[in-house]
């Protein structure tokens, strides 16, 4: 079917954050909407979910004006969204996440478990994502495959609008190639896919037409044969960005991270590996290859069970030097209830002290330089919550955090997942820095392209094991990814 | 926005932190008002003097209870250890001196609090279960202590409890010097400041080197201090140390921290606000002994009163 948006106002209290927003998808086309983080992408999301109620304007459904009632009332005329954070009970079987209640029924009302099973995966097979076992708690799947039950989820039933909300930002590989296989036979089948997504490549691989949002409004329409990615960019910032990765640094020097066959149990084996002051390297792998839990183990948060180079506990390896900027800033990198201020000075608590108590002043001035330096917005937001920053400026409040403690070694794991364009160059640029001032950096990664750009070296794992070594500008994604799957020659 | 939903009282953008502690010291003065204008005997003397004493117990454990709850804990033993610290007091006046005996009674409250929290901490138990089985453990060593009240004949066993300082009972002021230093310990020091972040993320804090075990002890240890400073003054107050007293004393603790805007999922919380929510909770007794309402329905309206008074801030936190 086709959809309308006509003049799309939407306020929170007195902020307006879209500003009369025009859009037009029709059956059997991918729409894709980009756009920096704050841009107003999830406010329209949630408009077409029903989630909110559009404060002026009109929403048509086949040249119909319709009003969405609620989320309930978007999902039964075929609208269907699946959003950025994932929304699975972890608790409960894939099987049950699946069908939501509706299960099937024996005599007598007890339920049809088998039958049940059967259903849960005939939706997921449907998806083109087989090798799910449907009576696995979702919370046990890697994070990519819950990605995947999402997205199935949403499919059951009569579906003729599909939103997706950064659907790649954990996929990777064959997955990603499943997803986008999805996306094709949907497109097929006559739905309307409206794609949202910061990864421009893939965006400009498979949308039929692309729209920017920017500060609430949609400032250009055009279709991926017509524009390129650093226009996008450019779009999206508002600024003409010359280049989004900074050019090469100047040979390394003594080696600051040296890691000897360490392993852990069921998570990776025999991992050696050097990262030298004043060099980016970059760590790639698929979701599952072991590379988030290489990096908790070196830095303390969990032991090895064989090998050296890791540290005891995080604080012996804060104290040589270690920063450790987490894959989810939400779960183990921000304190979401307490200030951008106190969330900077967590991990340096000790050091502004007069006394037994916490110079305040000092911290402050502390922080605040560091606020500066990282540009986060808004400018003044040290006593803001900093669950009320955008996703681009919590993980610059991260990164502030480490950066305060004057690491020698930075390990980034993910540091740009669900950040804006604008934000992510901000990071490439600053993480450069600090490699040309002497850092020794290890940029944990799944995202080609950037693991590409903004490194030196690339280790690539593969099922918990270092399957090869690459110099960063003279291989190619191919390659890369061949040894990520187990098929380099 | 979630950003309002989630912020701290005492933090927050300095406009809004403005209205909700207006609106508190309003309701504190209205309470107050009330009581001045309904009844005869709110403002004598000897009323508010009793008003004072009555609100250090209640005052001394909120406080501890703050601390836990903090941390996303919870300490449901206070009201045995203020039982267990008072008659053990007590029963040591017999042989040891009277400010010995008292710190020795304190002692035990610390003990009982480092007990606590080694379990919650190092053991990783469910605080509410570790200090459920602490409450029955302690009230029950507590009955073995002595079976019947202690009363010591030594006049000077009353100092603690019921000496003035012009016209400010010198317990009242011990409250309103743990709620001080407290609040400079919660908002000023690094642990403090550990304290609130461990209710809020653990595992953030614990990436950032800081241990979360150590500041959990710590923590229930605060709470069973204060808890043994509270038995210790009020068996001091009363002159006789009972093993059954104190009991149910934890909710009136806890009630105290939500009025106050605490949030017992942890990482929210002032002493400043947890302070005006015993205010409110004392008033509350006060004025309903004073009209004279039957126990009973003392307990159904102070229920009542708290849903309000919490529904009234919930409104306030959305609105911003």
């Amino acid at each position: 079917m086709s959809l309308e948006l006509r003049g799309v106002r939407q306020s929170y209290g007195d902020v307006e954050v879209l500003h009369g927003v025009d859009l037009t998808g029709r059956p059997g086309e991918v729409l894709a909407v980009v756009g920096a983080n704050g841009a107003g992408k999830s406010t329209l999301i949630r408009v077409l979910a029903g989630a909110h109620r559009m404060t002026s304007g009109e929403l048509r459904i086949d040249g119909e004006p319709v009003e969405l009632r609620s989320p309930h009332d978007a999902h039964a005329r075929g609208i269907r969204t699946v959003y950025q954070e994932l929304s699975l009970v972890p608790e409960l079987s894939v099987t049950e996440n699946l069908l939501l209640g509706a299960y099937p029924r024996r005599r007598g009302g007890l339920i049809d478990w088998p039958e049940a099973h059967r259903q849960a995966r005939r939706l997921l097979d449907d998806a083109g994502f087989g090798g799910i076992d449907p009576r696995t708690p979702a919370g046990r799947l890697p994070v990519a495959r819950q990605q995947m039950v999402e997205i199935a989820k949403a499919l059951a039933g009569e579906v003729r609008v599909l939103v997706l909300d950064e659907p790649s930002a954990v996929l990777a590989g064959a997955d990603l190639d499943a997803l986008f296989a999805l996306i094709r036979r949907l497109r097929e089948r006559g739905v309307l896919v409206i794609y949202v997504s910061h990864r421009l490549a893939e965006v400009l691989e498979l949308a039929d037409s692309i729209v920017v949002i920017k500060d609430g409004q949609i400032i250009a329409t055009t279709e991926p044969a017509k524009t390129s990615e650093t226009e996008l960019i450019g779009l999206m910032a508002g600024r003409l960005l010359e280049q989004i990765y900074p050019a090469r640094r100047e040979a390394p020097s003594e080696t600051r991270l040296h890691l000897t066959g360490l392993s852990r149990d069921g998570e990776f084996q025999d991992v050696s590996l050097e990262v030298r002051s004043g060099e980016i390297v970059g760590l790639f792998g698929l979701v599952g290859s072991g590379r988030s839990e290489l990096a908790r183990c070196v830095f303390g948060a969990e032991p090895p069970s064989k090998g050296t180079g890791g540290y005891r506990s995080p604080a012996a390896a804060i104290a040589a030097g270690l920063a450790l900027v987490t894959e989810d800033r939400k779960r183990s990198g921000l304190v979401l209830g307490m200030t951008v201020l106190d969330n900077i000075a967590l991990a340096t608590l000790g050091a502004t002290r007069r006394g037994p108590l916490l110079d305040m002043t000092a911290r402050r001035k502390r922080v605040g330089e560091m606020i500066e330096r990282l540009s986060i917005q808004p400018a003044r937001c040290a006593t803001i919550p900093v669950a009320a920053l955008s996703g681009g400026n919590q993980q610059k409040a991260v990164l502030a955090k480490w950066l305060l403690a004057g690491p020698r070694v930075l390990i980034l794991d993910e540091p740009t997942r669900g950040v804006d364009m604008a934000t992510r160059v901000d990071i490439y640029r600053m993480v450069d820095d600090l490699a040309r001032a002497g850092l020794a950096v290890l940029l944990i990664s799944s995202d080609l392209t950037e693991v590409l750009g903004a490194t030196d070296r690339v280790l690539v794992m593969r099922q918990g094991r270092i399957a090869g070594e690459l110099r960063s500008d003279s291989t190619t994604e191919d390659e890369i990814l061949a040894y990520a799957i187990g098929q380099a020659a | 926005m979630t950003g309002q939903l989630l912020r701290k009282p005492a933090l927050v953008v300095r406009g809004r932190d403005v209205t909700v502690t207006a609106a508190f010291v309003a309701l504190i003065l209205a309470l107050v008002a009330v009581a001045a204008f309904t009844s005869d005997t709110f403002l004598t003397p000897v009323n508010l003097t009793n008003l004072l004493k009555q609100m250090v117990t209640t005052g001394l454990l909120a406080f501890g209870m703050l601390v836990v709850i903090l941390t996303g804990g919870i300490d449901l033993s206070v009201g045995s250890v203020v039982a267990f610290s008072g008659i053990l007091a007590a029963g040591l006046v017999a042989g040891l001196p009277i400010p010995v005996a008292m710190l020795v009674g304190l002692l035990a409250g610390v003990a009982f609090g480092a007990v606590n929290g080694v379990l919650v901490a190092r053991f990783g138990l469910a605080p509410f279960v570790v200090t459920l089985a602490s409450l029955t453990t302690i009230r029950g060593l507590a009955f073995v202590y002595s079976e019947v009240p202690i009363a010591p004949d030594d006049p000077a066993f009353f100092t603690l409890g019921s000496a003035m300082a012009g016209p400010v009972p010198v317990a009242t002021l011990i409250m309103l010097a743990v709620f001080a230093v407290g609040g400079v310990f919660l908002t000023r020091t690094p642990a403090g400041r550990a304290i609130t972040a461990i209710g809020g993320n653990a595992e953030t804090v614990r990436l950032a080197g800081i241990s979360v075990p150590r500041h959990l002890t710590l923590a229930y240890t605060i709470s069973g201090a204060c808890a043994g400073l509270a038995g210790v003054i009020l068996a001091s107050r009363v002159g006789i140390a009972q093993p059954s007293v104190g009991v149910a004393f934890e909710l009136d603790a806890i009630a105290a921290c939500v009025i106050g805007g605490a949030s017992l999922a942890g990482g929210r919380g002032s002493a400043r606000a947890t302070f005006g929510g015993v205010l409110v909770l004392v008033l509350i007794n006060n004025l309903l002994n004073l009209y004279g309402v039957q126990s009973f329905w003392q307990q159904v309206l102070k229920g009542l009163i708290i849903i309000a008074v919490i529904l009234v801030q919930r409104t306030n936190r959305v609105r911003g």
